[in-house]
């Protein structure tokens, strides 16, 4: 059996040419025959298939096009061939199988127009999704016996105590970083014990929950709009809605108290241990000896720093859920939304976490908690 | 001159002899052999659940048989690596029970992946032109092709599907309950379509399905799966000569009896 496909012209005497096709016109064949038939530009009066071994629809698509384009005949088919011949003639040639594009200077625009009524529905949205979730909360408080606790258990389980290792890890290199950096910039003015003050503020008051919240996001938040997407996608949702379960009640609100509730206890757990990486640089650098380092943290941190990284932590939880919730819930069509809607959800976690940690900052130290 | 023909001509596409499949301690699969003959539809039925869809994953290569041997165009499958074996791979075409289109392709560049994945140095034009007359072959109207799968209902996204497994021109069709979900009209239409392309396109089906009327419309022969292996394979009446009682419960309940009723009015 060969594998190629060859053509011969010969002259008809009438000044026309027949196209004699021999070998195997076939779709793994078919490549350089259909290249090389291109160049044929005397004109053609009949096309001969006596010679040819095989044909499949890719073959004879080919063949009808050539005849089509020299308005010319077939001659020698067998009636195998004959019938692919019939079942592709009909059909009109084209090769646009890509969705239309739109030339530059209308998609610009058009797109900026699209992400302008994109934003503005995206803040009605958010607004609606939170009144939503009050709603849905109110209707909890009216039926406690329907409240969602043991999803709540597994969402914080999910959030909370499987991140604890890697949170664990964050931020005690967070703390012997600090502890590290911020002693060779104070060794400078001979003040190396304010290393102490340093770990213990920053990592209360900023870092500790800043950290934490990104953590959560890039975990939590993308798992929210990945789990929930998916389930709309299957129409789980759908499905749920057709018998009376409110998808915010039993997927949404659990989600989000669990991410509020734990944002806490992470935060917390966060700062402890990037104190404890910093005492641990103490010990073995700076020759502040680790029990005494963390004594010290009690006399020179005050308390109000504890009370601001703990009132931050359950806003940022909240930000986190609602964007991973509200991204999930708004995937339609096909999984590439899946993906999109999922990063949408942790990059604007992530930022709207950072402006508000601004405010905060401003806010607690006008209020005299500097 | 002959049409998708290879030199393991005459010999049957699809054997398989001795298959066990099994789930941890469940079996699904035990001593089943079953023998395609070539330029058949063959439909293949079974309960729910009775590893009718198992079956073909394993003959195409997707599930890894316990034990058995299977052998599709002369290839044994057990033995191909399932990633790296394209020479029988470009020989069948198999459309998935959900149509399993790519949903970030519109539906021609569906049937171009194919296309491309196994013949690179095809002309770009050539190869878009191919991919849309697939996807018209299967009566599909033109402004389709340029559409996604999201956009489309339920029956054309099964046309689609069966574009995509037409792509390589294959010898071997696998249709996984292609009518299933279609209303009775797109349904009858889908099974004409199925036969014409057997007949234009010299195919080979191995057709999963429950519905009775493919069965009796345009099955050559069924293969009844129940308990862990092939029970009968032969034309309906053959079945029904068996005896056996699931095959008379299939054929001779209400609807079994509707379809042959319908079938034998359209005949006259």
């Amino acid at each position: 059996m060969q594998d190629t496909a060859q053509y011969s012209l010969e002259d008809d005497g009438a000044g026309k040419s027949r196209l004699v096709l021999s070998g195997n016109l076939t779709l793994a064949a078919i490549g350089p025959l259909e290249r090389a038939l291109q160049n044929v530009t005397a004109p053609l009066s009949v096309i001969d298939l006596s010679g040819v071994e095989e044909i499949d629809t890719v073959g004879a698509w080919v063949v009808c096009q050539l005849a089509h384009a020299h308005a010319c005949d077939i001659t020698g088919a067998s009636p195998s061939a004959r019938r692919l011949l019939d079942a592709v003639r009909s059909i009109k040639a084209g090769d646009d199988i890509h969705p239309p594009i739109v030339p530059v200077w209308e998609r610009v625009p058009l797109a900026l127009g699209k992400q302008i009524y994109a934003a503005r529905g995206g803040i009605y949205g958010v607004v609606g999704f939170f009144g939503q979730i009050l709603l849905g909360a109110a209707s909890l408080l009216r039926h406690p016996t329907r409240f969602p606790i043991k999803a709540l258990v597994h969402q914080m389980e999910l959030v909370g105590i499987s991140a604890l290792p890697i949170i664990g890890l964050m931020s005690f290199l967070i703390g012997i970083v600090i502890a590290q950096q911020g002693s060779v910039q104070l060794e400078q003015f001979g003040a190396e014990a304010l290393t102490i003050n340093l770990v213990g503020r920053i990592t209360l008051r900023e870092l500790g929950v800043l950290m934490t919240a990104i953590m959560v996001a890039g975990r939590s938040g993308s798992a929210f709009a990945a789990q929930l997407g998916t389930m709309k996608l299957t129409e789980e949702i759908d499905a749920m809605r057709t018998i009376g379960i409110s998808p915010v009640e039993v997927l949404v609100i659990p989600r989000i108290l669990a991410a509020t509730f734990m944002m806490v206890l992470l935060g917390f757990y966060a700062s402890v241990v990037a104190i404890v990486g910093g005492a641990v640089v103490g010990e073995l650098a700076l020759g502040i000896p680790f029990w005494t380092f963390l004594a010290r943290i009690q006399e020179v941190v005050p308390t109000h720093d504890l009370w601001v990284g703990l009132i931050k932590a359950p806003v940022f939880g909240l930000i986190v859920g609602l964007a991973g919730c509200y991204n999930g819930l708004q995937v339609r069509g096909n999984s590439e939304e899946v993906g999109r809607r999922t990063t949408m959800a942790v990059v604007s976690a992530i930022f709207a976490v950072i402006v508000l940690d601004a405010f905060f900052a401003v806010f607690f130290t006008e209020i005299g908690w500097g | 001159m002959r049409i998708n023909t290879h030199p393991d001509d005459d010999a049957p596409p699809i054997v398989v002899e001795g298959l066990a499949n099994r789930f941890g301690n469940f079996a699904v699969h035990e001593g089943l052999d079953l023998t395609v003959r070539r330029g058949e539809i063959l439909g293949v039925v079974g309960g729910s659940g009775s590893g009718k869809s198992v079956l073909m994953r394993s003959i195409i290569g997707l599930q890894r048989p316990a034990e058995g041997r299977i052998e599709v165009l002369g290839h044994t499958i057990t033995d191909v690596d399932p990633d790296s074996d394209f020479g029988v791979r470009c020989r069948w075409g198999v459309l998935f029970q959900g149509g399993a289109l790519f949903s970030t392709l519109t539906v021609g560049e569906n049937v171009e992946v194919a296309l491309k994945q196994f013949y690179p140095d095809l002309d770009p034009k050539l190869r878009r032109q191919i991919a849309r007359y697939k996807v018209l072959l299967t009566g599909l109207p033109e402004d389709a092709v340029a559409k996604f799968p999201s956009e489309l209902s339920g029956g054309m996204k099964k046309r689609a599907g069966l574009a995509r497994a037409l792509a390589l021109d294959p010898e071997l069709l696998f249709l996984d309950e292609p009518t299933a979900g279609l209303d009775p009209i797109g349904a009858a239409k889908f099974d004409r379509l199925t036969r014409d392309l057997k007949e234009t396109l010299g195919l080979t089906v191995f057709l999963i399905t429950h519905d009775l009327d493919t069965l009796y419309e345009i099955c050559d022969r069924v293969a009844v799966i129940a308990e862990k292996k092939i029970i009968a394979v032969g034309t309906i009446p053959e079945l029904i000569a068996t005896g056996h009682p699931w095959i008379m419960e299939y054929f001779n309940g209400p609807r079994g009896r509707a379809a042959k009723a319908s079938h034998e009015r359209t005949r006259d």
